[in-house]
């Protein structure tokens, strides 16, 4: 195994880390703001103890966030020397924007809201707490403009001077931050930190109940869990559609894998398990046209035209102005004369869309691995389907006083905290093993974007982050079960 | 805006982080208290608890720092981060533990017991400072690098920035010079540690033993700063002209400092303070002896920086291939971005207001034995 393979499974390791505690942060920020504005609001010191008991499991999951966080951010430099030279100038503003509006509030904020109780005035304290939420979901916007932005490279000009992506104005920055992939994922992700978030209050609320414990602050914390984990798997439905659309046109590879679809077509059908299939329902999903065409693995490897009469060169094609365009940047680079620079400078404008494809020893190098992305976009529709119905359920219950006597929905709402996690996990898996092998799409590839190391130095701290954040993991499981058993009481140590 | 005058704003804006980082690192500093042998465990944890609700502080601005140079000086974030490899993972784990143990330490789930966590943070007192002083001590000594952007056209070879050895950073372990900065850190951080808990905590027996502390580190605090000064002063430096080509000049970084007299004004001022403070710390009962030292911390890491990057000096400069260094206008990002970024960056005197009137919220009542008994939000 070579560099390349321990930079990608270290990287993917640390998100994958980094995504268990992400999304209980996102949506268990504003589970406890809403209990703490109803405290401000109605005066009762039972959602001042609510709110409490949420922020300390919070506090606990926090940690860990921000431990394998700063991993992540480093290890863009650290593991992906030419990737970072390649996109520093596009991330430049929205990391900017990032570290300078974000960062400092959740720290300053989060810092007033544990220790803040008795030192700050009710009004200030609140405002603490929903700024935390609000700096952890602004961050997360700016670093997936940042992640849209690879999956969907718009506004760049590659600049043969410097050897890299280039904004070059207003016009571009504007593309950038409001790029239609970035902002589905902002919602996508956002939303089902949400979810997440929401079944883990339920949840734990229903282990309480099964219990016959805390009776009152469970129903009243599964209510506000319910209704938050409801509103975030409705939006993560809408902003899930409108993933599919641009997968299907600005990543038609990621689409054909997460569907194992060999050869594509019009009114193409849709594979719930492999042999179970509904008829033109990939074109709606993909096209929102029942008879739209949408292209097969096979497809895209020989090169297809579109519903729009738009020819889509094969990938043997575009390897070849890809190869050209290297050997114009070369040229470029290196020659004195002018009229051979002018010569290249053109060709190399010519070809520069494809440049990537340039790196790439042959043209099945383009397919992701189709198993796993086919398999985890299933269990994320699946288990994603599964919690919202959970949620409504609870919600149903809670309204209709039923808790006593739907016992097995408690049971389903504490086996669907873990489900959340194997459902976003699986999420990112469709997201990020679906683009291979781009750390941009059609511009870098994963075997150009590395650093200069050796595979033995990256497999040693593979294997050393690995035995710390599993470490982690561990302790913190331990240490929220410990305190789910301990009650709210525990806010008084 | 000239491209020129943003990349020299952006340097200043890396100077002012950087004087932040090392300021912030206080933090690490006062944790090395919790090996001392005079506290009971109470008093420990008055020190947790006073350094726990700032260490978000020193991490969010390492965090901004890297991010900072990432968004500015791009080169400099691939060639150093990809090829000083091991210094920046053993300074990320140093962190990523000081990341948890807060939390952490004081339960007994934490498999590790609560010294293992201790430890932790006391190592990462100790490794951070000295890491990061290490690191920026390369500034003036130089790496073992070579850039050659025509390598990304090459499949065999695709890599812009390649290492010239397989230490990747920790070579730097070796260079004498590049250390010293290293120690100077690692001192001055225990020394700003110690007076930000004489500020925080009310406590006479935790008074008196930082009192010592203060005064055990006045000593190789000075030693190395001088050292690391006088070296500095008289060694060879990395000149860069206006066509961008690098040659070495004798004694560099004094011409620097002479020839840019408001940076070394800048520096005077910023020594006189920390020193200030550490005499207030040491032999007077002031408690405030953190500001001024704190704030001279600030002004002596830009002078610092300023003499590294401006006046026409190669900021990171390579001992392997003298063309190959970085200077602020070979390694930035483009004009366009730089000046986005420079309307971003006008928010930061609102956020540093509002941190500093949170903190000012915060510290308006002193951490006392009391509170920590007393109170159920603590680490």
């Amino acid at each position: 195994m070579d560099v390349i393979f321990w930079s990608r499974i270290q990287f993917a390791m640390t998100a994958a880390y980094h995504w268990l505690f992400v999304p209980l942060t996102l949506g268990l920020a504003f589970v406890m703001a809403i209990m703490e504005t109803l405290y401000v609001v109605r005066k009762d010191d039972f959602w001042k103890k609510t709110a409490q008991f949420w922020m300390k499991l919070f506090a606990i999951n926090f940690a860990v966030g921000i431990a394998t966080g700063i991993i992540l951010e480093f290890e863009f430099g650290t593991n992906w020397s030419n990737y970072s030279w390649f996109v520093g100038d596009m991330f430049g503003a929205p990391l900017a924007i990032e570290g300078i509006l974000a960062f400092f509030m959740e720290a300053t904020f989060f810092a007033v809201m544990f220790f803040g109780w008795d030192k700050v005035s009710k009004r200030f304290h609140l405002a603490s707490t929903w700024l935390t939420g609000i700096g952890a979901s602004i961050s997360a916007y700016w670093i997936l403009v940042a992640n849209g932005w690879m999956q969907n490279p718009v506004g760049t000009t590659f600049n043969p001077e410097t050897v890299r992506s280039e904004m070059t104005s207003a016009a571009a920055f504007w593309e950038v931050i409001t790029n239609p992939v970035a902002v589905s994922k902002f919602c996508h992700a956002i939303t089902s930190g949400w979810v997440t978030g929401g079944i883990f209050v339920v949840g734990v609320s229903a282990w309480y109940l099964l219990r016959n414990r805390h009776i009152e602050f469970a129903k009243k914390s599964m209510l506000i869990g319910a209704i938050v984990g409801l509103v975030g798997s409705g939006a993560v439905m809408l902003s899930g559609d409108s993933s599919g659309v641009h997968a299907a046109e600005f990543q038609p590879m990621k689409l054909a894998a997460a569907e194992g679809l060999q050869d594509g077509g019009n009114g193409a059908a849709f594979t719930i398990v492999p042999g179970i299939k509904v008829p033109k329902m990939l074109s709606i999903l993909a096209t929102h046209n029942p008879d739209g065409f949408v292209p097969g693995i096979n497809d895209i490897l020989n090169g297809y035209t579109d519903d729009e009469g738009n020819v889509v060169p094969s990938v043997a094609e575009k390897m070849a102005m890809g190869r050209e365009a290297l050997v114009a940047l070369s040229i470029y680079r290196t020659t004195d004369d002018p009229s051979e620079k002018a010569e290249a400078r053109y060709a190399l404008e010519e070809n520069v869309q494809y440049m990537g494809y340039g790196h790439l020893e042959k043209p099945e190098d383009v397919v992701p691995p189709v198993g796993v992305v086919f398999w985890s976009f299933r269990l994320m529709i699946g288990l994603g389907m599964l919690i919202a119905l959970v949620l409504l359920l609870a919600l149903i219950a809670v309204w209709k006083d039923k808790l006593g006597a739907w016992k097995w929905l408690l049971r389903a709402a504490v086996v669907c905290i873990p489900l959340a996690y194997i459902c976003g996990q699986a999420g990112w898996i469709v997201a990020e093993v679906g683009r291979q092998p781009w750390t941009i799409q059609g511009l870098l590839p994963v075997n150009v974007a590395i650093s200069s190391l050796s595979a033995g130095a990256v497999k040693t701290t593979f294997f050393i982050f690995l035995a710390i954040f599993t470490l982690f993991l561990a302790i913190e499981i331990r240490i929220m079960v410990s305190a789910i058993k301990k009650g709210p009481e525990t806010i008084k140590e | 805006m000239s491209y020129t005058f943003l990349q020299n704003y952006w340097w200043f804006l890396i100077a002012l982080l950087g004087g932040l980082l090392v300021f912030l690192m206080f933090v690490q500093g006062a944790n090395l208290q919790l090996g001392n042998r005079q506290f009971s465990d109470l008093q420990k944890r008055m020190v947790l608890n006073s350094t726990g609700r700032k260490w978000e502080l020193t991490f969010t601005t390492l965090v901004t720092f890297g991010g900072a140079f990432f968004a500015s000086f791009p080169l400099f974030y691939s060639t150093s981060f990809g090829g000083a490899y091991w210094v920046w993972i053993l300074l990320l784990l140093s962190f990523v533990f000081q990341a948890v143990a807060y939390e952490f330490q004081n339960k007994k789930e934490n498999l590790i017991g609560v010294k293992g966590f201790r430890v932790a943070l006391m190592v990462n007192g100790f490794l951070a400072p000295f890491l990061v002083g290490t690191a920026v001590g390369t500034f003036f000594t130089g790496s073992d690098f070579t850039v050659n952007k025509v390598a990304i056209t090459d499949p065999s070879s695709p890599v812009i920035s390649t290492w010239g050895n397989n230490w990747h950073g920790l070579e730097a372990l070796g260079q004498f010079h590049a250390v010293l900065l290293g120690c100077t850190l690692m001192f001055l951080t225990c020394i700003l540690g110690a007076l930000y808990i004489l500020n925080n905590i009310d406590d006479k027996q935790i008074h008196s033993q930082v009192h010592r502390t203060v005064k055990l580190c006045i000593l190789p605090f000075l030693l190395f700063f001088l050292c690391w000064l006088v070296i500095l002063l008289v060694e060879v430096g990395y000149a860069v002209d206006e066509a961008g080509v690098v040659s070495l000049e004798k004694y560099k970084y004094l011409h620097n400092f002479l020839q840019m007299p408001a940076v070394l004004i800048l520096f005077l001022v910023g020594v006189v303070l920390v020193l200030w403070g550490i005499f207030q710390g040491a032999f007077t009962q002031s408690r405030g002896g953190i500001w001024p030292a704190g704030i001279g911390t600030v002004l002596v890491v830009m002078a610092v920086f300023f003499i590294a990057g401006y006046n026409g000096t190669a900021y990171y400069p390579s001992c392997t291939d003298l063309q190959s260094s970085l200077t602020i206008r070979n390694s930035s990002s483009s004009q366009f971005t730089l000046q986005v970024m420079f309307w971003v960056s006008l928010l930061i005197p609102f956020v540093l207001a509002y941190i500093v009137y949170a903190w000012h919220q915060m510290d308006k009542k002193k951490i006392t034995p009391d509170e920590i008994s007393d109170t159920p939000h603590k680490y």
